[in-house]
């Protein structure tokens, strides 16, 4: 029985580590669907958690801070679009851009609002989204197996966790059943063709990397008023680069995505648990081993040696009327 | 060449346009010093007395300078090949494991002089070997070399926390990072050059390698523009089509020009670890092969550009820690921000101010734009 | 009188110095095809592109069924019943039919209902024109001919009245162009107007109602099909252009250097783009090859070149074979004497960033001539170009000059003094004289001429029938992969404007 607990408790940390992940993935998708890369996801979920900190803490409010979240984060999204879809330029470099004044101006403001080195205030109970249990929790506790799995992996959540798995569907919905998504879809494949058919290439663009804003400020608001309760300087540490990875390892696609995340969240999530713990049969696995994993996967699918991950036609490549 | 754009006398594409991003770079990093409620004439004033207002504040911004020169050196190598390395930061970072087995194996038994040619060999062959696996995954298998070298990164990230853990800490010690070097691997300190000026110099850690970055610009000038490798890199670079019709090879020119650059990224390991902190830390490449990015792309991937990018970048660094100092609402991230600004005005938005420079000069005088002779496209 | 579907009134058009469209008046009568031929680079795509909003025109006037339009967007183009079927079809490729029929055409935010009416309306379309097509099916997974009528598909369910087909049957087996015609000719039954665009003179003899001709960016002629002719039109679209004829005496032809045989040739896409050529080329001889771009010619070179992979056949040089897998190093065939002018001067034979003098060793780079060790010889580089500008009159004389800052006679120069001071002993040269000014065209030719007189084997491909005529000892027509004939340097233009158009060689198969 207390490795049925064990599980549980992974897979439930398991959870909490993919949210993030898995919203700044699926933020990915709408933007490299629409072929515009996006490696400043880091940079964007950065400044939402620290917006969202901010005014939470400022406005006494989770869903102010949130909004305020969306917001700077959307900000980010469009100064992204103003470079590579109307200037043209480089994608890659727009986005170590972002991820470089995203990283230096939160922390630089952090500390000229709060002056705590960077930090936001420790958030009070109104200011941080809290878990939800769900009815009949208690009731369930003590029977086997189903009791510790709807109390702890399904109930106890916030808010925010509920939406981010909701948005797995939601985001599939999107694009395989409505016009957005058709368009979207299509423009990252043969924006000439989107072209031709009358609609604005660069306007269906900049509407993706608005969904993308949306969700990498949900995920920040998340990583600082979930998980944490407050800003503290790079507290992204390298997600958005993860989700990215995610992003290639679920060949761009939502329920994929997913499963991508849940199994890098796992990854994190055992190499957490197993600090220092040996392994039956394998030893002791250093943990760094478990931390690579996700990147060493990706590369080994980039390579095309498990499957291949054909990203959009278009992707990367700014626009240019063909003469 | 695709560029649409028709070209402008050298001295405007090279000199005034990376000025007017600059300066608009740091006009909008002076609105973020206004948005913290400090005067930015007077942060510039202090950032700039800071970096070169007295010897130390020289030293140190060479020193900073030192290893961005390697880093944009890196980065310009490979972009000259048509290529983005993104991944400087993980071959720096993995040569780290280089210079600290070379280090603690000799620094009781060898001199510097003879230590420091072997961990210059280590550093790069660490580097090019990072840059090896995503040049070879580019080149065969078609994977992208941005995706592949940033996640080299965070493996290098990996990697070297096991290393500096597992077997380079001294067993007894809590810190993950090597024991400090003994003379044998601390190089000589470059104070005296300055103090030759009449400057005094308290304690600064430029260093040899400074000079040595120096001979890697020049080095990387002949390599591109001197030698049959660079002319080939270049031709890749501007154009495959025209690199297959002269029978270049394009496996064997990705993978050289890749293990080039992570060479170079791999030797800016060498100025923290053996010129300054003599010893291999957690994280002490800190950013550093990402400030290359800014510097190649403001250094217009020239060596004598990227040499004056770097030191404008370490004036940054040390001028940043003074104004720190000085301004207390102002943190040294400002210096991050600064970067981001450089890197998105002087890069993604490189061409945002073209067409106004371009309209003016032919409002001057049409002749030096050469709009005439760009036609001969159609006709 | 018939009433006009569409007119266009004064339209001109410029590219930078191009000038793609010079006043052009259009009127095209409505329930007709009325074809539109000319050479490429005529200016017919551009017109059609104006007309669908694509682009704008500089000045001039458009009316669509009688009334002013503006067409500033596809959009407006579609809303006034224009629709447009490109050469390059704009669809996309992961996409079913469905998808690509309803793309910025959906009735409303969700798919659902789209996709249903797309569905019911295909299945008329197909049963009004015959155009049946799987609606389920996934456009890479199409053959050509079918992703063709998907594009025909997109138009009518957008409502089109007025059909453009940019030279639809390039990309077409004969068999498929037949049924595209059959399609056609069904639409104007049913009242639509088609415009359709081609340099093919047999399919504008097959099914055109009124014809009219552009050439260099002007409209000559328009005239009644029935009432012309191939030849006319052959005559009136080639033009008769003044060229300086080079003078030149008897070739002395030797051995054969180069033999080509059986060369067949596919593009990525699998279409088969050179079908089994063979000919020979002997010292002492111009051979010209003639032919409407993209009928192989392009690909022909790459493959002898060493830079295309050929599926079968063989080329041998000098009697030694050369590798066709695509993998050659065009190194070891420069170093074997044969020498290669690309087509594509922008982005193959130059790198337009580099200073002349670079461009100049360009695939000679490993000669020890330039070289000293692994460095490059800068002066002996310098003095070389130096030679080369003095010896091809190339202008401005300054081999330290960015090449994109030539004209385009010069930057050919340039290409061309490299390969031939190289002296090799076979020279392949693609559209030796493309946007060069007349000036450097008859020097150009001179030294081709000189070449042949010294003994080398010299093969020309161009689009342009009065070079070919001019330079060729021997000349050699190419229509849809093969040499349909071969003919002396006396042929007439006429005749070789036929074989070009394919028009013999479907006679002599029917």
């Amino acid at each position: 029985m207390d490795i049925f607990i064990a599980i549980v408790q992974i897979l439930d940390s398991t959870i909490r580590l993919s949210v993030p992940l898995l919203l700044a993935c699926l933020a990915g998708l709408y933007s490299e669907r629409a072929g515009v890369f996006d490696i400043g996801l880091e940079g964007k979920m950065l400044v939402g958690a620290f917006a969202g900190a901010a005014a939470a803490s400022v406005f006494h409010s989770a869903f102010l801070g949130l909004g305020m979240a969306i917001l700077i984060s959307v900000a980010f999204a469009l100064i992204h679009g103003f470079a590579s879809i109307t200037h043209r330029g480089n994608q890659i470099v727009s986005g170590v851009a972002i991820n470089f004044i995203a990283a230096g101006s939160t922390i630089m403001l952090g500390q000229h609002w709060f002056q705590q080195g960077g930090r936001t205030p420790a958030l009070a109970p109104g200011e941080r989204f809290e878990a939800i249990t769900w009815p009949g929790v208690d009731a369930v506790r003590g029977v086997p197996i189903i009791g510790p799995i709807y109390s702890e992996l399904i109930s106890g959540h916030s808010i925010l966790v509920y939406i981010a798995f909701l948005m797995v569907p939601f985001t599939w919905w999107v694009l395989f059943r409505t016009r957005f998504g058709l368009r979207l879809r299509a423009v990252g494949e043969n924006p000439a063709a989107v072209d031709t058919a009358g609609i604005s290439v660069a306007w269906l663009r900049y509407r993706a990397l608005i969904c993308t804003g949306i969700l990498t400020g949900v995920a920040g608001a998340y990583l600082s008023m979930v998980q944490n309760g407050g800003f503290v300087k790079d507290m992204t540490a390298g997600k958005g680069y993860i989700a990215l990875a995610a992003l290639i390892f679920a060949k761009w696609k939502p329920v994929n995505a997913m499963f991508a995340c849940l199994l890098f969240g796992f990854l994190d999530a055992l190499s957490i648990r197993l600090q220092g713990t040996p392994l039956p049969l394998i030893g002791k696995v250093p943990v760094q081993f478990m931390q690579a994993l996700p990147y060493v996967l990706t590369v080994i699918l980039l390579a095309g040696f498990i499957g291949k991950a054909i990203p959009p036609r278009a992707g990367g490549v700014p626009y240019v009327k063909e003469r | 060449m695709s560029t649409p754009y028709a070209k402008l006398p050298a001295w405007a594409d090279y000199g005034l346009i990376p000025v007017i991003n600059l300066f608009v770079a740091f006009v909008v990093a002076g609105f973020v010093v206004l948005l913290v409620g400090e005067n930015p004439f007077r942060a510039a004033v202090i950032l700039v007395e800071g970096a070169f207002g007295r010897g130390t504040g020289i030293a140190f911004t060479l020193f900073y300078a030192t290893t961005f020169i390697f880093s944009g050196l890196s980065v310009a190598v490979a972009a000259h090949c048509g290529l983005f390395n993104i991944g400087g930061e993980g071959q720096g970072y993995i040569a780290g494991l280089g210079i600290g087995v070379v280090c603690l194996a000799f620094d009781s038994v060898l001199p510097w002089w003879l230590t420091f040619p072997l961990a210059i060999i280590a550093s790069a062959a660490m580097g090019a070997l990072w840059a090896l696996i995503p040049a070879y995954l580019q080149a065969r298998r078609g994977s992208h070399i941005v995706i592949t070298t940033i996640m080299f990164n965070f493996i290098a990230a990996s990697v070297m926390v096991y290393a500096l853990v597992g077997f380079l800490k001294p067993a007894i010690s809590m810190a993950p990072q090597t024991r400090t070097f003994l003379d044998g691997a601390q190089l000589p300190k470059l104070n005296w050059v300055i103090e030759l000026f009449g400057a005094k110099i308290r304690s600064a850690p430029l260093n040899i390698s400074f000079l040595l970055a120096l001979v890697m610009a020049y080095l990387v000038w002949l390599l591109i523009w001197r030698t049959k490798l660079g002319y080939e890199m270049r031709t890749y670079g501007h154009s495959p089509k025209a690199a297959r019709y002269a029978g270049i090879s394009e496996t064997r020119i990705v993978i050289v020009a890749m293990m080039i650059s992570g060479a170079l990224a791999g030797m800016m390991a060498l100025n923290p670890t053996m010129g300054d902190q003599h010893n291999v830390a957690l994280d002490f490449v800190s950013g550093a092969g990402f400030v290359g990015i800014a510097v190649a792309l403001m250094g217009r991937l020239h060596p004598v550009g990227i040499v004056l990018a770097a030191i404008l970048f370490g004036m940054l660094y040390q001028g940043g820690a003074e104004l720190a100092f000085e301004m207390p609402a102002i943190s040294r991230d400002m210096i991050v921000i600064i970067q981001g600004l450089v890197i998105l005005f002087a890069g993604a938005l490189e061409h945002m101010f073209r067409p106004y420079i371009q309209a003016l000069f032919a409002s001057i005088s049409p002749k030096t734009v050469g709009i005439e002779a760009v036609k001969g496209k159609g006709a | 009188m018939a009433q006009a579907a569409i007119e266009l009134i004064g339209i001109n058009k410029s590219f930078g110095a191009v000038r793609a469209n010079r006043d052009i008046n259009l009127e095209i009568v409505r329930g007709t095809i009325h074809g539109i031929v000319g050479e490429n680079g005529a200016g017919k795509s551009t017109l059609m592109s104006i007309l669908y909003g694509f682009y704008q025109a500089d000045s001039g006037e458009i009316r669509v069924g009688g009334q002013p339009a503006s067409i500033k967007t596809p959009n407006d183009a579609i809303a006034l019943g224009i629709g447009m079927v490109h050469q390059h079809f704009m669809l996309v490729d992961n996409f079913s039919v469905l998808e690509n029929v309803i793309l910025g055409a959906e009735s409303d935010a969700l798919l659902k209902k789209s996709i249903a009416k797309a569905r019911s309306e295909l299945e008329r379309l197909e049963r009004e024109y015959g155009l049946e097509v799987d609606p389920d099916a996934i456009i890479e997974e199409l053959p050509v001919g079918l992703q063709q009528r998907v594009e025909i598909l997109k138009a009518l369910y957008r409502g089109a009245e007025i059909l453009i087909l940019d030279e639809p049957t390039g990309v077409l087996t004969p068999a498929e162009a037949d049924h595209l015609f059959r399609i056609l000719k069904q639409l104007k039954e049913q009242g639509k107007t088609v415009v359709l665009i081609t340099h093919k003179l047999r399919e504008i003899m097959a099914i055109t109602d009124t014809v009219s001709v552009m050439r260099q960016g002007t409209m000559v002629a328009t005239r009644e099909t029935k009432k012309t002719t191939v030849e006319e039109l052959a005559e009136l679209m080639v033009g008769r252009r003044v060229l300086l004829r080079v003078e030149k005496g008897e070739a002395e032809a030797g051995g054969v250097k180069l033999a080509v045989k059986n060369l067949t040739v596919k593009d990525t896409r699998g279409v088969t783009m050179v079908d089994d050529v063979s000919f020979d080329l002997r010292a002492g001889e111009i051979v010209g090859i003639a032919g409407v771009a993209g009928n192989g010619q392009s690909e022909l070179l790459e493959a002898i070149s060493g830079i295309r992979h050929a599926v079968s056949g063989s080329v041998m040089l000098d009697g030694k074979p050369i590798d066709l897998t695509g993998k050659a190093d065009p190194g070891e065939l420069r170093d074997r004497g044969l020498a290669h002018v690309p087509e594509d001067r922008h982005h193959v034979g130059l790198v337009l960033a580099f200073e002349e003098n670079e461009n100049s060793i360009l695939g000679y780079h490993d000669d020890p001539r330039y070289l000293k060790g692994p460095l490059l010889d800068i002066d002996a580089i310098r003095n070389d170009a130096k030679d080369k500008i003095t010896k091809y009159d190339i202008r401005p004389a300054d081999c330290r000059l960015k090449t994109a800052n030539f004209s385009g006679g010069n930057q050919q120069k340039i290409v061309l003094a490299r390969e031939m001071e190289q002296d090799p002993g076979v020279l392949i040269v693609g559209q030796p004289t493309r946007g060069v000014d007349v000036g450097a065209i008859e020097f150009i030719h001179k030294r081709l001429i000189a070449m042949r007189d010294q003994g080398k084997a010299v093969l020309v491909v161009s689009v342009e029938l009065d070079e070919i005529r001019s330079l060729s000892d021997r000349i050699l027509v190419m229509f849809a992969g093969r040499i349909v004939g071969e003919r002396g340097p006396e042929a007439s233009e006429g005749e070789l404007g036929l074989l070009m158009a394919g028009v013999e060689q479907r006679e002599a198969a029917e």
